[in-house]
């Protein structure tokens, strides 16, 4: 047996190879270089300019809250949102295959015609304001977009599918009979959710709560065409965009931009700490 | 624990759309009896199991307990609210829960208070021998540790109703055994009314107070483990306890010999000879009979070990060739065709199963012996039987 297995760790590493190089050649050089270019000056040579520009500059600096006030909020609502439904359609149900189909379209779509499809739509002069008038329910056209909440529904139409088809595989992978066991020993619904299912859900929870978090923390697209990027949604890779292709400097750009995974890694690693306070099993679902 | 006499549950069917998944269940059992539904997969006996639960609703129906109405479709009780334990064939352990935890959690629900709730868990962790691993999490355990972790779960709240599903048919063949072993003392100890789930009728056999045999969910046998092991209801219970040997017979002749009934049946051209001990009045030899006036075919039914190697004794001696021995180690399992030219109205030659500790060669030839009152006689179809009446 352990010889079997010590011959295939061998014949795997050529296997690997195109992977590793993959990774290299697309991902650690870039990012290296990247690191290197933030922290030298236009001449090459090393310097800390980069960052205390960045932090000292408040245009700048403010971006980090901008964007984290953009990106918390709504990454908290998608993924609240999607814990409910997936428990809720965790057996299936009738319509699933056209309800997923409507999440996956604006994943497929993507970002621009989403954002192009909402200028229209949700515009002072498109559908949903024009029926909200016809309803009476706003005197004049309510602003959805070209400001903060345009910006946040986009993120919500784009992260919401992701985090619900993410959570409804974790959820539906959790063996029903813990449920029925649970109800046997007395549980009620409620009961059973917060005591059985929620818990065995966290870790699903951390990890789409991490990459819908990413996604929205480097928000572009629609931060350009849905917000109002001079001001309240100048978000941090616009700041970045606009050191590296507006003023030609890419090693400021390179420091913002590790700034933004530096950021993004903080906040993936207190959700882990979370996540490993609040679920102490071992894997998960498994035999049981 | 509410104290009870009896639970019952009247005429109970599931249907699921067109399918029938139990048919008109009735049945009674007494407190502190140990009910074991039997019968082959898809057969109703988990359906009818949850059922019981309330776990799925049942479509028409009754369960009381004594006067209490658990379940008539249209009032029920909430299956957290029935005081009914159950275990399940893959363990459905909580896998974020340490074992303490999990055999702690119906407690915590009804508030138990620290010290009584760990003294009962402690209680119920010796009784299943897992005392020591109270911190472990389920799946460091193996299956069968899993399996006495849930067994605990359910004892420690002292549930009026216990159902083991399959539990023990995730395990293999030793644990099985030993688990069984302790299922059995368990109950022996505690007493609690118990209902449980097998397709494997020796665990039926060993552990059973009562059977009840199950086939496309209508109950075929309700007995006593000695009752249905030898004396079945019909074909199917027969075949489900390890009868072979059904051969399609005409009864030729009938005659009463001290108190027992002894029919010549003619198997395919082959002359037997059955003692049938059915008491006066027993309804079976109102059927025979009838076969017998009318030239209706009946079945028989033979356990292949009851079959024996003629020696220079012997009623209904049948020389035969074996086709296919199979080696079991301490017998040997043999198929056999008779010498004498005997075809059944399709044309295949009659069949002997027979088990034997004799060595017997592929090919060989060698004459047996069917001891008359090892015969079983059936109506040819469980709906026949059912239709004349024919019960034990």
């Amino acid at each position: 047996m352990d010889a079997v297995k010590g011959s295939s760790k061998a014949g795997a590493l050529p296997l690997l190879l195109p992977a590793i190089l993959f990774l290299v050649l697309l991902f650690l050089y870039p990012f290296a270089y990247g690191l290197y270019l933030s922290l030298t000056t236009a001449k090459g040579e090393p310097s800390l300019g980069n960052y205390l520009r960045f932090f000292g500059e408040a245009r700048d600096f403010r971006t980090i809250w901008v964007t984290l006030q953009i990106a918390v909020p709504i990454t908290l609502v998608n993924v609240g949102l999607a814990v409910p439904f997936a428990y809720y359609m965790r057996r299936g149900m009738r319509g699933e295959r056209l309800i997923t189909f409507f999440l996956i379209i604006p994943i497929t779509l993507g970002t621009v015609l989403v954002s192009e499809g909402m200028l229209s739509f949700m515009g002072p002069k498109g559908w949903l304001n024009q029926l909200l008038l016809a309803l009476h329910v706003v005197a004049e056209p309510y602003r959805f977009t070209h400001n903060y909440l345009g910006v946040v529904i986009s993120l919500g139409l784009q992260g919401f599918p992701y985090a619900f088809l993410m959570l409804l595989g974790y959820v539906s992978g959790i063996n029903p009979d813990l449920e029925k066991a649970s109800q046997m020993l007395g549980a009620n619904r409620w009961q059973t959710f917060w005591k059985i299912l929620f818990p065995l859900m966290i870790p699903g929870i951390a990890i789409s709560f991490c990459l819908n978090f990413v996604m929205a923390f480097s928000v572009f697209p629609s931060a350009v065409l849905l917000g109002q990027p001079s001001g309240p949604t100048r978000v941090i890779s616009i700041a970045a965009y606009q050191w590296a292709f507006e003023k030609f400097n890419f090693n400021a750009a390179s420091a913002i931009s590790m700034v933004m995974a530096a950021i993004e890694l903080l906040v993936i690693s207190a959700v882990l700490v979370w996540r490993s306070r609040m679920y102490k099993g071992a894997s998960m679902v498994g035999k049981g | 624990m509410k104290d009870f006499k009896t639970i019952s549950v009247r005429g109970m069917t599931k249907r699921f759309g067109e399918k029938t998944a139990v048919n008109d269940f009735s049945l009674e059992f007494g407190k502190g009896e140990f009910v074991t539904f039997l019968g082959p997969s898809g057969c109703g006996k988990s359906t009818a199991l949850n059922c019981i639960t309330g776990l799925i609703p049942i479509t028409s129906g009754e369960i009381w307990i004594d006067d209490e109405c658990v379940d008539n479709t249209k009032t029920k009780i909430p299956p957290e609210k029935r005081e009914f334990g159950m275990v399940f064939q893959n363990y459905a352990l909580f896998p974020h829960l340490t074992v303490f935890e999990n055999v702690a959690f119906g407690l915590r629900l009804r508030r138990v208070r620290k010290a009584e709730l760990s003294r009962r868990v402690d209680t119920a962790l010796r009784l299943v021998h897992l005392e020591g691993y109270a911190a472990k999490f389920p799946t460091q355990m193996s299956g069968g540790e899993q399996q006495r972790v849930a067994i605990a779960r359910c004892i420690v709240l002292e549930p009026r109703l216990l159902l083991l599903d399959e539990p023990l048919s995730n395990l293999d063949a030793k644990l099985r055994v030993e688990l069984r072993y302790e299922i059995k003392a368990l109950h022996e100890r505690l007493k609690v009314t118990t209902i449980y789930v097998t397709h494997d009728q020796t665990e039926a056999l060993a552990l059973s107070d009562r059977i009840v045999v199950l086939r496309s969910g209508r109950i075929q046998q309700v007995g006593t483990p000695s009752e249905v092991f030898s004396d079945p209801a019909n074909l199917f219970v027969a075949d489900f306890m390890g009868f072979k040997n059904v051969w399609t017979v005409r009864v030729k002749s009938l005659r009463e010999i001290g108190g027992a009934l002894e029919a010549s049946l003619d198997a395919q051209g082959i002359p037997l000879t059955a003692r049938m001990a059915w008491p006066e009045g027993d309804k079976r030899r109102t059927v025979l009979a009838e076969a017998f006036r009318t030239g209706a075919e009946m079945r028989t039914a033979v356990r292949p070990e009851d079959i024996v190697i003629a020696g220079a004794a012997g009623e209904n001696r049948i020389a035969c060739a074996a086709t296919l021995v199979e080696y079991q180690g301490q017998a040997s399992q043999v198929s056999a065709t008779p010498r004498l030219a005997a075809t059944s109205d399709d044309g295949s030659p009659l069949r002997l199963d027979l088990r034997t500790g004799s060595r017997i060669a592929e090919g060989g030839s060698f004459e047996v012996s069917v001891p008359g009152d090892k015969i079983l006689l059936f109506p040819p179809t469980e709906t026949a039987a059912e239709a004349a009446g024919w019960t034990p």
